[in-house]
């Protein structure tokens, strides 16, 4: 019954990805350039959390140090661009390509780490790295304390198909194009044979080891891929945002980011979309309720989703799914 | 006329999803050792967790006139139920002592419990010789006479033992026995015996049941149940 | 010289700091294999009760004890409202709840307290003791209210019955339920103690850093720093630990990385000893039978 599979192995509602992509495709011309900012942030955790759950969902590892790949894929990102003026698209593949060998490095040693001491020792990551970029003996090429202001990228065309292409709508466009490259290497990933070797490690790691799955490669060659993910993201919000600081990645990011996956739901590609979403309008809503203590708001409304929906919103909605279903005989 | 210390009626347990009891009725009688004999995975470890409510239950259990399908472990244990789990549950890294004094925690009376603790050295002479030491380094024997002295210290009305000849060498498993009949008769500890050794186990105890798959396919006294053709041939050997 | 032995003893006095810190996040390990990520914001919070006693002109010693006892309460109140009913639930939903508990306790003290700096007082004298050039009154007095509360617990765990039943609920939930120990009310007083072990760390390191909601963070990573280089599962590890985080802190700090970096140092102190020998200086490794 397909209701026991895993969901990434149900077929794809491919109705709804198509509505859904034409949805997205409209969707710019419809709002404010503000919310059309806020729309391509959501993409790039989006982006950033598919990396995250193929570590922690996936792989069964944590890491509570995933903004450090956003900050150092945002650095490459703007580093290129500023002093090497480079174009922000030629950007994008080159921070996925140092993220992935960062990350697989960082998790060659680290890895040897289980549960508790791994999040302990990229939490240690998430901390130091803000210090680290502020460094005076860096900052000719961090920019230091104050960080790196980037020309914002215009658009290409002055119209497209009639309607009117801003910079805004030009990124949105660039962004939802990099989420759905991204996101198809995730499926491909985890539905292949790296997908199952990386299920394997989580669920029974001896057994795994002892079928002849090189074990620390995978788990080393899995937090390269999430980092890489990741350092996409980071890359695409540097371009959105126009200006990278060490302040706008502290430990708090890293948090956000692990919030973000478990709410959404942990080993569902679907699920990185809705933790998106939190992450990025929940503040606000917590802002609107309470202006005096809006994260003491976010934080009432973490812990009441962990009571009430303990395997996320995908989950919640896989469960609304299987009882609206009617079980076949 | 004999009391019925704990009564049983159409317990249900098992583990998650998994119902391995399915409707167990049991009487103890006050003062006896009854044992409670099986193949592996009949349901007999499970019948001891179910009583001391380690694990969820349906259906009813009095202990002394009192349901006690609804209590706590802690609360349970405070009626007077002791229960020597399987795999002994030593305290690994406390010293010999110190699990003594933990069986003891609950008691109110400090000086008797005191006192207790020295008669549980007599019963047990090697554990008094490894007072200080620390309980995970115990022989399997001594673990499993620490795990019946901690009970013990108790004082408890009921002793529930899960398989106390597991894994230990015959001379071993007789002292333990020995133990328990001198428990039984002169403290007056009713006791609950979950054995594989059918045949030392159907010595000892006045009374037997027989679990099959979760199901109770025979009870009464020992004496008859030895006599059975079905239980000589599969459990005692003859 | 006398400056080195001032950064060593410097490092002794935030060292006590940390140990104290790390016992408390070994203490909830320990009984309950969850690291206490929100340990840092409860130490905060009751700082600021000390201050918020201290300003209405409670004596410092007074506000002092009240704290302690109004943080072990905070800790026990934590631990059975909003900790147990998840105690069961994947290590990442408890990590995210752990989150949730951090942030909220950091906004309401921002919004309390408001977020400018606050002086905290010291109950030592300005004066250096005795006269001697390389150590303050308050470095000498916070060294020793940490031995002496370190002593204190110490004693209890060894010698009373209740920390005897606090051991074992640790180490064998199940077999504690066994012998009546109600296990669950052992947790809570597990975080009690933890919070209040917490509140005197925050009590003596207030004075030196300064009293903000952000003030802890740092020196929760060392705590961290310092659990795990003694073993996250053995309360004299932390404890030493600290002691050695402290002063290597100082000491690479003065004269080997400068103040900038300190905390990359505690990073890559991290990563070394986990590497190395990941089960602490002082943890038992495990050896799990297939």
């Amino acid at each position: 019954m397909s209701s026991n599979l895993p969901s990434h192995e149900k077929t794809i509602p491919w109705i709804w990805l198509v509505l859904g992509l034409l949805g997205a495709c409209a969707l710019p011309f419809f709002i404010t350039n503000y919310h059309v900012f806020q729309v391509s942030m959501v993409l790039t955790y989006a982006i950033a959390l598919v990396g995250l759950n193929i570590l922690i969902g996936y792989s069964g590892q944590i890491s509570l140090g995933h903004g450090a790949f956003l900050a150092i894929g945002a650095y490459t990102s703007a580093i290129l661009m500023d002093k090497a003026d480079m174009p922000y698209w030629i950007t994008i593949p080159i921070a996925a390509a140092v993220c992935l060998v960062v990350g697989f490095l960082f998790g060659l040693p680290a890895l040897r780490l289980e549960g508790h001491y791994l999040a302990l020792a990229t939490f240690a990551l998430a901390v130091s790295l803000p210090q680290l970029l502020k460094f005076k003996h860096l900052e000719f090429l961090t920019g230091g304390v104050q960080g790196i202001v980037i020309m914002k990228p215009e658009a290409p065309w002055e119209t497209l198909f009639g309607l009117k292409l801003n910079s805004d709508r030009w990124l949105y466009f660039f962004t939802l194009a990099v989420t759905v490259v991204m996101f198809m290497i995730g499926w491909n990933l985890i539905r292949g044979r790296v997908g199952r070797a990386l299920i394997a490690i989580r669920d029974q790691p001896i057994a795994a080891a002892s079928m002849g799955i090189n074990t620390p490669l995978y788990k080393s060659l899995a937090f390269g891929v999430s980092a890489m993910f990741t350092g996409v993201a980071g890359a695409l919000s540097a371009i959105l945002v126009a200006f990278v600081a060490p302040d706008s990645f502290t430990v708090f990011l890293s948090i956000t980011l692990m919030v973000g996956m478990v709410v959404g739901g942990v080993t569902s590609l679907p699920g990185a979309l809705y933790g998106a979403l939190f992450i990025q309008f929940i503040p606000n809503i917590a802002d609107q309720i309470s202006k005096a203590a809006p994260w003491a708001i976010y934080g009432v409304m973490l812990i009441l989703f962990m009571y009430t929906m303990p395997t996320g919103i995908a989950g919640l909605l896989r469960l609304i799914g299987q009882k609206l279903r009617p079980t076949h005989p | 006329m004999s009391r019925t210390l704990l009564q049983v009626n159409d317990l249900h347990a098992g583990y998650g999803a998994t119902e391995v009891l399915h409707g167990l009725t049991m009487n103890i009688e006050e003062g006896s050792i009854t044992t409670l004999l099986g193949a592996n995975g009949a349901g007999k470890t499970t019948t001891l967790r179910a009583l001391s409510k380690m694990i969820k239950v349906r259906g009813q259990i009095q202990f002394d006139g009192q349901a006690i399908e609804g209590k706590s472990t802690e609360d349970i244990v405070r009626l007077g139920v002791a229960h020597v789990p399987d795999g002994r549950g030593t305290f690994g890294s406390l010293s010999t002592e110190e699990n003594l004094q933990l069986g003891g925690y609950t008691r109110k009376d400090k000086h008797e419990a005191a006192l207790d603790q020295e008669k549980m050295y007599s019963y047990f002479p090697r554990l008094k010789e490894r007072r200080q030491q620390q309980a995970g380094t115990l022989s399997g024997g001594e673990q499993q006479m620490l795990a019946i002295a901690r009970a013990l210290m108790l004082r408890p009305r009921l002793l529930l033992l899960d398989e106390p000849s597991f894994g230990l060498a015959p001379l071993i498993v007789r002292e333990i026995f020995d133990i328990m009949r001198t428990i039984n008769e002169k403290d007056k500890v009713t006791i609950l015996l979950v054995e594989q050794n059918a045949a030392m186990a159907l010595d000892l105890a006045k009374y037997a049941y027989l679990l099959e798959t979760g199901k109770l396919v025979l009870s009464g006294l020992s004496e008859d149940l030895k006599q059975d053709e079905a239980v000589r041939r599969s459990y005692l050997g003859h | 010289m006398e400056t080195f032995i001032h950064q060593v003893v410097a490092g002794i006095a935030t060292g006590g700091v940390y140990a104290s810190l790390a016992l408390a996040l070994v203490m909830i390990y320990q009984s309950t294999h969850h690291i206490n990520f929100a340990q840092g914001e409860i130490a905060m919070f009751a700082t600021y009760m000390a201050w918020t006693l201290i300003n209405a002109g409670v004596s410092y010693w007074l506000a002092f004890t009240c704290t302690i006892l109004l943080a072990f309460a905070l800790g026990v109140l934590i631990q059975r409202i909003i900790i147990r009913p998840v105690e069961n639930a994947p290590v990442l939903n408890i990590v995210v709840v752990f989150i949730g508990l951090l942030v909220i306790l950091n906004s309401i003290a921002g919004w309390v307290f408001t977020y400018t700096i606050k002086a905290f007082p010291s109950p030592f004298p300005k004066e250096p003791p005795f006269g001697l050039h390389f150590i303050s009154s308050h470095e000498l007095g916070s060294i020793g209210v940490t031995l002496v509360l370190l002593l204190m617990l110490y004693g209890f765990f060894k010698f009373t019955p209740l920390g005897l039943a606090m051991r074992a609920a640790a180490q064998n939930p199940d077999s504690s339920r066994l012998v009546g120990i109600r296990v669950g009310w052992m947790l809570a007083l597990g975080w009690g103690l933890a919070a209040a072990i917490g509140s005197v760390a925050g009590m003596m390191i207030a004075p030196v850093v300064f009293l903000e909601p952000n003030m802890m963070s740092g020196i929760l990573l060392y705590a961290f720093a310092a659990a795990l280089v003694g073993g996250i599962d053995s309360p004299g590890g932390a404890v030493l630990g600290g002691f050695i985080v402290g002063i290597l802190e100082n000491i690479l700090g003065a004269y080997v990385i400068g103040t900038e970096l300190k905390l990359s140092v505690a990073l890559v102190l991290i990563i070394v000893v986990l590497t190395i020998k990941p089960a602490g200086l002082f943890g038992k490794v495990i050896v799990s039978r297939v």
